[in-house]
């Protein structure tokens, strides 16, 4: 059993009120920052606790933070990204459901060492009913003197606001982000400057993932020192895991990060295997954006050494045979799935969230989502298969965004596991029309 | 809930217009604009599910910023509707995850129960179907979202169910 250091309390009823929340050592961390530790203290337990930013790219949340520019007189912004939407990924909506106050005890904190006297949480609009359950939470931290003037008598102010997108994926891009939170187009920014330097009405500002400000809690509580003892490497702490697909225990589970993935997939403590005892055939393991494993790559690497869930090691041979940690979506899929349609639904969803500004990811996007369409539905050329893949080269790092590399590798890691499959929905034209299920299916007698 | 008719002036009712207040002092003097999305949300609320023109010039003139800033806003995010839906607006995740575990089966059935497809609406002006890109509920599909609420581990019979309910529920909202 691994240790919790987020979700401990996350089954305790009534855990999403104050007074439980407190009487499970709530806030804690914030008595102790603010009486015990100066701002840059607080920084330098984050440093040292090697936490790595849990939105997907993995970015150190210490020196993210230590970049931030603090001229004089101009007022700094901490902004939360809840903008959860990498599909796959729904951990961040699990703990603001269950934790709401753990979210906003490390907001005050995070703020606290940052110096921003206003922070905001943006989150996705989709979710109005959990917006709802934080900004009871927050109405509760101000009641009770955590949040408002002069906090436990510091001398420290701090007001915190929640505030909805309206359904659109870029906006978890933290540029985009900061546009939408100033009521525009979720457009991103071209960076330099980043917003470290100008962000939010031009003033310097930090963008952390939920999961990333609530690990502040336990850093601050335990000491960073404490919180790198777990993990491995510079995989270090806990890390929630979305676990999808074709498992049969699907949900949000909290790991220590060096977990083996065999173990986590097939352990009744985690995955607990296979649905319906049907055979694994692929992995995705940190949402839509990161390559796809093939079966033969995701409990072992390409040399042969167990898989673990850490940053490096699902990154082992790189896009050859390796894949990504990204935000922990871990999508599975058994042998009856047809690569062909995931990757053609993968790149509509990323033609579909494209905003338009860069020609490559706007006009990219929707190519390869027809490309993929006609083959899904027998009407590919083999040509098409070349044609995809330059079309990636295309996009992939041409755009002011990320959104045009993550949509281009799903794709190429598709093709590169499972070409053939790609080539039976060509040769078999009228087959694939006739099935849901591609090639996957082939040996079923058709209903 | 009221419905804005295109020559008709909207108007918030108090306990709407006391929360948009609120929402705009989230922000600092100056940057009410932040609080757009918020009360584009608020005016779907109380116009009906959906934002026609007056009701975004109205939104424009409380923030004090161009109707123009306000139609790219509504037009940009998927989320806000600029054509009148259905009473019950159906929209069902489809992307991988809640593919995995039958999302298109529930969309097939829903296509064949109302008799219409995807961005339909229903004769009777009661169901508009949608698909939507996921919705952060890939551990619980397929699902479906309707208003606030999340309609999770779906099948066809408690389609079935749901269906059934919200007719209910709306034929006696707009009878009352």
């Amino acid at each position: 059993m691994g240790r919790k250091l987020l979700l401990e309390h996350a089954n305790v009823p009534g855990i999403e009120t104050y007074e439980v929340y407190r009487k499970h050592g709530g806030y804690r961390s914030v008595e102790k920052a603010l009486k015990t530790m100066s701002p840059q203290n607080v920084v330098e337990e984050v440093q040292a606790s090697g936490l790595r930013g849990r939105g997907g790219a993995g970015f150190p949340t210490g020196m993210k933070w230590s970049f931030l520019a603090k001229p004089e007189g101009v007022p700094r912004y901490l902004l939360c990204n809840a903008d959860e939407s990498e599909p796959g990924t729904f951990k961040d909506r699990y703990l603001m459901e269950k934790l709401p106050h753990l979210l906003i005890e490390g907001m005050i904190v995070s703020s606290y060492a940052l110096g921003a006297n206003q922070s905001y949480i943006y989150i996705r609009g989709e979710y109005m009913f959990v917006l709802e359950i934080v900004e009871k939470a927050i109405a509760e931290a101000y009641a009770n003197g955590w949040l408002g003037k002069n906090i436990l008598g510091s001398g420290y102010d701090l007001d915190l606001a929640i505030a909805p997108g309206g359904g659109a994926y870029i906006c978890g891009e933290e540029t985009a982000l900061i546009e939408s939170l100033e009521g525009k187009r979720g457009n991103p920014r071209i960076k330099p400057p980043f917003p470290a330097v100008k962000g939010l009405w031009g003033c310097p500002t930090v963008v952390n993932n939920v999961e990333s400000i609530a690990a502040v809690v336990p850093i601050v509580n335990d000491g960073g020192a404490e919180y790198a003892k777990i993990g491995i490497g510079k995989s270090t702490g806990t890390k929630l895991i979305s676990a999808c697909g074709n498992i049969n225990k699907p949900g949000v589970y909290e790991i220590e990060l060096g977990l083996s993935v065999e173990e986590f997939i097939y352990s009744e403590e985690w995955c607990g295997g296979i649905a319906n005892g049907k055979k694994l055939k692929a992995l995705v393991p940190g949402g839509s954006s990161v390559p796809i494993l093939p079966a033969n790559l995701i409990c072992k690497t390409a040399e042969g050494n167990h898989r673990l869930m850490t940053y490096e090691s699902l990154a082992d041979g790189g896009f050859a045979s390796g894949s990504m940690l990204g935000s922990g979506g871990f999508i599975v899929f058994d042998e009856d799935q047809c690569i062909v349609r995931n990757t053609w639904n993968f790149a509509r969803f990323y033609s579909h969230e494209s905003c338009g500004q860069c020609s490559p990811c706007r006009e990219g996007t929707g190519w390869m989502e027809k490309v993929l369409r006609r083959i899904e539905y027998g009407q590919g050329h083999m040509r098409d298969i070349d044609l995809l893949a330059d079309i990636n080269k295309k996009i992939e790092g041409n755009t002011i965004c990320p959104l045009g590399d993550a949509a281009a590798w799903p794709v190429a890691a598709a093709i590169r596991h499972f070409r053939e499959e790609f080539e039976w929905h060509i040769t078999n034209p009228d087959e694939a029309q006739k099935r849901n299920f591609g090639i996957a299916s082939a040996h079923m007698p058709l209903v | 809930m009221s419905t804005v008719l295109e020559n008709e002036k909207p108007q918030f009712s108090p306990e709407a217009m006391a929360e948009v207040q609120r929402v705009i002092k989230l922000f600092p003097e100056g940057r009410q604009k932040s609080a757009l999305l918020r009360i584009l949300h608020i005016a779907e609320e109380q116009f009906g599910g959906w934002l026609s023109v007056p009701t975004m010039n109205y939104v424009a003139e409380i923030l004090n910023i161009q109707p123009i800033e306000v139609y790219e806003v509504a037009t940009f995010y998927t989320m806000f509707n600029i054509e009148k839906p259905g009473n019950v607006v159906l929209e069902v995740c489809r992307t991988g995850p809640c593919m995995l575990v039958g999302s298109d089966n529930i969309i097939d059935h829903i296509e064949r129960k109302l008799n219409i497809k995807v961005g339909e609406t229903t004769a009777d002006g009661m169901f508009t179907l949608k698909t939507a890109e996921c919705l952060g509920a890939c551990g619980y599909g397929p699902m479906l979202q309707c208003g606030k609420d999340y309609h999770e581990y779906l099948t066809p019979e408690k389609v079935d169910e749901l269906l059934d309910t919200l007719r209910k529920e709306h034929s006696t909202s707009s009878n009352s």
